[in-house]
């Protein structure tokens, strides 16, 4: 799973959606592999105003990847910038969470992740 | 909702009883405000005969399902670069690759699926590796051949989806209402489909589309013979048939049910060749099953004509647009 997937996700128990301690998820006992990807700068650059920069930022720390600056670069910043393209594309795209848990902050709930594969059905008590 | 006609199943099997009883519950509970039982009776079912049976054959079905329909494939292509796009129930992920310049995340319910979509995902993010050896001459390279990179996929259920509200641009869920077996639960679904999207408190039509694809009760031109008036609660037969090696290419019927051409027809050095295709249904044994080859039945709504818009403005949702292909009804609905 890509940490660009984890800025869309957030815990799959309802009542959890309102509470704002259920995004972003946090990832617990992360392996992480990088893979060598093309690099798509318009598609960074077209994503970039689709994300949750907060979170990003609080998912980037928490993976023990550079701190990200506080506020997203602009379009026009971001395309002229090849260091900040570059770390992005690292980041978001090319870093998979392989194996480890995702946590809610809400309910403490632990979803896996297993062969990249993170799985979001729940247990019936949950539903 | 439509209960009658679930006590009227095509089927002398176990799944009948459940079914009936699925219905009984349900009417039950709707009257005793019970809704949280019936949905129980419900997903059990749908257990049973959705979820476990996709599980089981999800390799067989796979490799019938390679194709887009067109009109999915059209809305995908209408998408800005870098929307972000859900595909809910996205099977082994044949519309992820569609539009290279989107953001894909698909989800199933079946992780044996969502694995087939995972290694699809794999092969989209990078350019086609050269084989060594001869290369194919009829085959004209692509240099700039569009990777798409910003997809992945994950397991989940359609009614309890991990996505947080408003975040995507738009979802595609294909063949994946029907399967559910209650008319609320049908609803709800949708109602979580819209949840995903942008645009709560815009203008109606202006916010973020979600298109619905459901198999349609009025197939006039398929040889299922559903029409009109007809049983709208199905179980469908699937037969999982064993591999035979170089199986019939001859008998395939010349025209499908579900309007998937062939992937090979239009390559000149064709690959392998794809299994026997079928239609939706088209696996129902009628043709060259073996009595030993394992039966499964999949619970089916068939949406009548104006169906599916009802259950659109129930979820709170507005109709963009709608139409029927190839025995499907299909609408583009945004939040009200």
């Amino acid at each position: 799973m890509k940490v660009l997937t984890l800025n869309f996700l957030t815990c799959a128990v309802k009542t959890c959606k309102a509470s704002s301690d259920s995004f972003p998820l946090h990832p617990k006992d992360a392996e992480l592999v990088h893979d060598d990807l093309e690099i798509n700068p318009q598609l960074l650059v077209n994503v970039l105003p689709r994300l949750d920069w907060t979170a990003l930022r609080t998912t980037s720390t928490e993976l023990g990847f550079p701190e990200l600056p506080e506020q997203p670069p602009s379009a026009e910043t971001l395309e002229a910038d090849e260091a900040m393209l570059k770390e992005l594309h690292n980041l978001l795209v090319e870093t998979q969470m392989m194996e480890g848990k995702l946590v809610c902050g809400h309910c403490g709930h632990e979803y896996a992740v297993r062969e990249g594969i993170a799985n979001f059905l729940l247990p019936s008590h949950l539903v | 909702m439509a209960s009658p006609t679930l006590s009227s199943l095509p089927s002398s099997s176990a799944a009948h009883a459940v079914a009936s009883l699925a219905a009984a519950a349900a009417a039950a509970a709707t009257a005793a405000g019970e809704a949280e039982k019936a949905d129980q009776v419900a997903e059990a079912y749908e257990n049973a005969h959705v979820h476990g049976v996709y599980e089981a054959i999800a390799p067989h079905f796979s490799a019938t399902r390679y194709k887009p329909w067109p009109a999915v494939a059209e809305f995908l292509r209408a998408q800005p670069p870098g929307a972000v796009g859900l595909d809910v129930g996205c099977g082994n992920g044949k519309y992820l690759g569609v539009n290279p310049s989107l953001v894909m995340l698909g989800s199933d319910r079946s992780p044996a699926l969502v694995a087939l979509a995972r290694d699809r995902v794999q092969s989209l993010e990078r350019p086609l590796p050269v084989l060594p050896g001869p290369q194919p001459v009829a085959v004209a390279p692509t240099p700039t051949a569009p990777v798409a990179v910003g997809t992945d996929v994950l397991v989940a259920d359609g009614l309890s989806l991990p996505f947080r509200d408003g975040a995507v641009d738009f979802v595609i869920c294909v063949a994946v209402v029907h399967h559910l077996s209650t008319r609320p639960r049908r609803q709800d679904s949708i109602r979580r489909l819209l949840a995903c999207v942008k645009g709560n408190g815009q203008a109606a039509g202006t916010g973020g589309k979600v298109l619905v694809y459901v198999w349609a009760l009025e197939q006039g031109n398929s040889r299922r013979g559903w029409e009109e008036g007809g049983e709208q609660d199905l179980l469908v037969p699937w037969v999982l048939k064993s591999p035979k090696p170089q199986q019939k290419k001859q008998k395939q019927p010349k025209q499908r049910q579900n309007g998937e051409p062939p992937l090979t027809e239009s390559l000149p050095s064709p690959p392998p060749p794809p299994p026997p295709p079928t239609g939706e249904d088209g696996n129902d044994g009628s043709s060259g099953a073996s009595h030993t080859d394992p039966v499964f039945r999949r619970f089916y709504h068939l949406y009548r004509q104006g169906e599916l818009e009802e259950d659109v403005l129930a979820a709170g949702g507005a109709v963009v647009a709608s139409g029927y292909e190839k025995d499907n009804w299909w609408t583009v609905a945004t939040n009200q």
